[in-house]
């Protein structure tokens, strides 16, 4: 065969295949089942609400307790919310930890996401693996490793040894939230100003943080997230005081007070605002 | 004149720059001590317990009993099995779930991309345990559900979902679905149309275009939501509690860590236990990145 | 397990979630260094977990001693930590009134009382506090309330109770029945005093259940699959399944335990499980979910006395007998409020609030006099209450007859090393 032709060989293309005209009902297979996998992700939730408005009898425990049928509409549980100091109180904890370790985990993990994202450093391997293993460690290994710890140590359970727990597990999610942002900010815009006669201090809080302020409010609020919802390291961990998962885990036991549902549908309806509002604002940044 | 070159900033990876100031040690310190003392020392702290010996009542002392470990695994053997059955279980059932979920949103989501994934996440506002208790609401004897089904007679009155490993690996699966269609999505995100619109070109069908240019480049994503799914799945301990409750063939290793901490007080052998689940996590995730090729994991 | 939540409009968030960043060499030389900070590990905890000697009792001056309790006041509040179902209720009235007993106790004193029913289990009660008894903490009870056995019997030879005052019983010292006083698992009553006293026994749901349970074998039953129940405790099952066998479990040895073992064994395998329950138990044959269990006397007797729904449960003792065991009121160590924790548990055995209790709880009452005020109240009452009433004074298991007593018997008390061969026989039968 000749390496080189000098003239345009006609090749011979297959006939194209007519397409089918593409049946109807093909189309709406896929988006259906979507459609289903929302409704079946959020069918939990509608139980949920539902049932907060379940009317109940007293139950055998200290309070009354959701049946598993439904008996009847009633908004009386949203009257006596606080009826249950345990529970409130444990609500109150979880948004206080929720809270205070969300911040303390943010302000170290936005560091250690920053040095990750533009420095070589000796022992960034290290530190790489050491968050992975942060991240990646089930949760029962880390809750049974934190209660060896403070037993052995002899340091009170309570909220002081929570708020050092849930601070940790978030650092490492923060710290990968604001490298994966810092990793992708364009230098050039630090470089400019430093250029235009600012020091590298004044750069990094003028320019750098506020472009980073994105990410870093996406890991303040993956922390607070975690935080609230945890329950395994917080079931090893706390000592008295008890965070909202475990009371209602231990509330299952005799049976779960209306009152939960209540404040469940409470901090689902208050959190999918605030998800709605971060989403109108950060469209129209973008 | 010379003209004095400009370094062209864009190109100067940071990497390059012979920096060599204390900076980055001063910015990750804070967190590194954090993670060092709560997080490296109390599992230094749990391999000196699962090395002891004695009871609660007569105290443990430390005699360096590596047989602890061989212990724990040969009286508790089944349930890592089972534990690793379920977390295979419940990482297929997800990818089968989540990929044609993940596929539709990024390629037909639209304007509506973001509001789909504000959908999915929608359950996240509401505490992972009070979901599983929901499900053991929807799925009780006479609930919603079954006392429905019942009442109609399409069930036998004796019928329970509750107590059986699928109850179980149903309610794992639910929770972690949304961990399973995120990488999957940002993967296929990525997928260059135009590069589906080349293989249409060249006269594949749709189900062609998908196997052969699709599926594959989507692989990074399927390889992150496996481990994003199994790691989760495997030492989960809820839901075999909730929705199990314990009946015989439905309890995990997580159960088992935790009754041996809060119930039994026989801490060396949770110890060596959770020490023997974090090892078969970690190998696991190591040989995994070694069989797929450790670029695919740590692609950049 | 994690739970993340994700920005959904931050795509880079998600890129670096999904990203590894180690290599397999950076692993195997970080497990390296992991193994040379094991030797870390000896000076950290070199103590070992939980070194406690014996205890003898308060040192002098110490707490629990006379000196100790002289100095003692009263404060202002008690944290009561109970098993559920176990004090009367009024449920007609909200807040601290709907606990008539309870409530005439605040309202004399003007001590509040936080009462809790958060004990389900001793063995997760116990290993809950156990850390801050342990590091000599208070754990934030003053009374909480634990059945004769294991766990009980470990927190005295561990000294993690306050020895009570003697001077400050003087109820408890007129009142107390004699198979209450001073009984074998604490002599003296150093440490406890008797709150209800109760029987394991079964209950079913007349509903679903057409025969009368007697026995274990017949929850073996096929045509009951799904729907039956067992307690995970450290005692019940096991002692109960040995009076099935006609073993006496008091002095049951090792083989016993093994034959009791072994049938237990045959729940796992046939199917028939539901689950292995503690105070859950209730809920879920209230539930429906159990049509058959082992059971506690009160909570059967009082479900199917005060709350229609649950009209149709039974609870029978073996044909065999059934185990009978104590619930006891105790101080933890470092407890805020020793004096009024005392003042509280000695309230209930003058016999008109012991008997509310028991009206009410359907237990064995510690105190004779309020059994009699129950009885004398059952022939005044009148209608439905007499009715309710008759059914208490009238039931064996409150009133225990004496052909039932000759078929009580206690758990087997175990020491040294038995706790620990029983321990490792039963706990794997309970999580399989």
């Amino acid at each position: 065969m000749s390496a080189v032709s000098t003239q345009p060989r006609r090749v011979q293309l297959p006939e194209p295949v007519a397409r089918r005209p593409r049946k109807r009902w093909t189309r709406f297979v896929l988006p259906t089942y979507v459609m289903a996998f929302i409704v079946y992700l959020s069918f939990p939730i509608f139980i949920i609400i539902l049932f907060s408005f379940n009317q109940t009898r007293g139950g055998f425990g200290t309070s009354p307790r959701v049946k598993t049928t439904w008996l009847g509409f009633t908004t009386e549980w949203y009257g006596r919310l606080f009826e249950l100091p345990d529970l409130t109180a444990s609500l109150r904890h979880s948004l206080t930890i929720g809270l205070l370790s969300a911040l303390a985990a943010t302000a170290l993990g936005t560091l250690l996401g920053l040095a990750l994202a533009r420095y070589r450093f000796r022992g960034r391997g290290g530190t790489d693996f050491l968050i992975f293993l942060s991240i990646a460690s089930p949760e029962i290994v880390l809750g049974a490793a934190l209660a060896s710890f403070f037993v052995a140590l002899g340091v009170t359970r309570g909220l002081s040894t929570l708020f050092l727990s849930h601070t940790m597990f978030s650092i490492a999610f923060v710290a990968v939230t604001v490298r994966a942002r810092a990793a992708g900010l364009d230098r050039s815009l630090e470089a400019a100003a430093m250029d235009l006669g600012a020091r590298p201090v004044t750069a990094f809080f003028k320019v750098t943080l506020p472009l980073l302020f994105p990410g870093i409010l996406a890991g303040f609020l993956l922390a607070f997230a975690l935080s609230m919802d945890d329950f395994v390291i917080s079931q090893f961990t706390q000592g008295p005081a008890t965070m909202f998962p475990t009371w209602v885990f231990g509330s299952t036991r005799v049976g779960i007070p209306p009152h939960v549902f209540v404040f469940a549908t409470i901090i689902f309806l208050t959190g999918a605002a605030l998800a709605m509002v971060l989403a109108l604002t950060q469209r129209r940044r973008t | 004149m010379e003209r004095p070159v400009q370094p062209d900033l864009h190109l100067v990876a940071p990497e390059r720059r012979p920096r060599r100031s204390t900076a980055p040690y001063v910015l990750a310190a804070p967190a590194l001590i954090w993670l060092l003392v709560l997080f490296v020392i109390p599992m230094i702290a749990m391999a000196s317990l699962s090395l002891q010996e004695g009871t609660s009542l007569e105290g443990f002392r430390q005699t360096f009993r590596f047989a602890n470990f061989t212990d724990a695994i040969a009286d508790n053997g089944a349930f890592l099995v089972r534990s690793l059955r379920n977390g295979v279980i419940v990482t297929v059932a997800a990818l089968l779930i989540a990929y044609p979920v993940a596929y539709w949103i990024a390629f037909y989501g639209g304007r509506f991309k973001s509001v789909f994934l504000f959908l999915l996440l929608l359950p996240f506002f509401i505490s992972f345990v009070i979901r599983t208790v929901a499900w053991s609401f929807i799925l009780s004897d006479d609930g919603i559900v079954l006392g429905t089904l019942k009442s109609i007679g399409l069930l036998p009155e004796s019928y329970h979902v509750l107590g059986t490993t699928f109850a179980v690996v149903a309610g794992i699966t639910y929770n972690l679905v949304p961990f399973t269609i995120l990488p999957l999505y940002v993967s296929l995100e990525q997928v260059d149309r135009s590069l589906v619109e080349a293989a249409k070109d060249l006269y594949s069908n749709r189900a062609q275009a998908f196997l052969k240019v699709v599926f594959p480049l989507s692989l990074p994503g399927v390889f992150a939501a496996v481990l994003l799914t199994s790691i989760p799945a495997i030492g989960d301990y809820v839901n075999a509690a909730v929705l199990g409750n314990f009946a015989p063939g439905t309890s995990m290793i997580g159960n088992v860590i935790q009754a041996e901490f809060l119930r039994n007080r026989d801490y060396p052998e949770g110890a060596a236990l959770a020490f023997v689940l974090m090892a078969v996590m970690v190998v696991g995730a190591v040989i995994y990145a070694r069989v797929l090729g450790t670029e695919r994991i740590t692609e950049g | 397990m994690s739970d993340k939540r994700v920005p959904f409009g931050d795509p880079a968030w998600i890129r670096g979630m999904t990203r590894r960043r180690i290599s397999r060499r950076e692993l195997f030389r970080y497990a390296g260094a992991g193994a040379g900070a094991l030797g870390l590990s000896s000076m950290l905890a070199a103590g070992g977990v939980g070194c406690e000697e014996q205890a003898t009792g308060p040192t002098p001056g110490g707490e629990g001693s006379a000196d100790w309790w002289a100095q003692q006041q009263a404060g202002d509040h008690i944290n009561f930590t109970n098993w559920p179902a176990y004090i009367d209720r009024d449920f007609s009235i909200d807040g601290p009134g709907s606990r008539p007993s309870l409530n005439e106790f605040i309202q004399e004193t003007g001590i509040d009382v936080t009462y809790r029913a958060d004990i389900n289990s001793n063995e997760e009660f116990y290993a809950a506090i156990r850390p801050a008894l342990e590091a000599g903490q208070d754990t934030g009870h003053d009374i909480i309330v634990i059945t004769n056995g294991q766990e009980l019997t470990e927190m005295i030879q561990l000294g993690y109770l306050i020895e009570l005052d003697p001077t400050r019983r003087p109820n408890f010292d007129a009142n107390v029945g004699p198979a209450f006083k001073d009984p074998v698992y604490d002599p003296g009553n150093k440490y406890t005093m008797a709150w209800q006293s109760g029987m394991t026994g079964i209950a079913y749901n007349t509903k679903f259940v057409d025969e009368e349970i007697t026995t274990l074998e017949q929850m073996l039953n096929p045509k009951y699959a799904g729907h039956v129940g067992m307690f995970n405790n450290t005692a019940d099952a096991q002692n109960l399944t040995m009076m099935e066998l006609g073993i006496n479990p008091e002095t049951s040895t090792p083989d016993d335990w093994q034959q009791a073992a072994d049938f237990l064994q045959r729940f796992n395998d046939s199917g028939v499980l539901r689950g292995w329950f503690d105070q859950a138990y209730l809920t879920a044959i209230e539930n429906e979910d159990l049509w058959i269990t082992m059971a506690w006397s009160g909570d059967i007797i009082n479900d199917k006395l005060y709350f229609p729904e649950y009209a149709t449960f039974e609870f029978t003792a073996l044909d065999t007998g059934a185990i009978v065991w104590v619930d006891n009121c105790c101080i933890p160590n470092e407890a805020a409020n020793p004096v009024g924790a005392m003042m509280l548990m000695d309230w209930y055995y003058d016999p008109v609030y012991a008997a509310m209790l028991t009206r009410w709880n359907a237990y064995v009452s510690p105190v004779p006099a309020g059994g009699e005020l129950v009885q004398a109240a059952a022939e005044a009452a009148k209608g439905a209450e007499k009715e309710q009433l008759e059914t208490i004074a009238t039931s064996p298991f409150v009133f225990p007859t004496p052909e039932l007593e000759e078929k009580l018997y206690n758990y087997r008390v175990l020491e040294g090393d038995e706790i620990e061969q029983w321990n490792d026989l039963f706990n794997p039968i309970f999580i399989s």
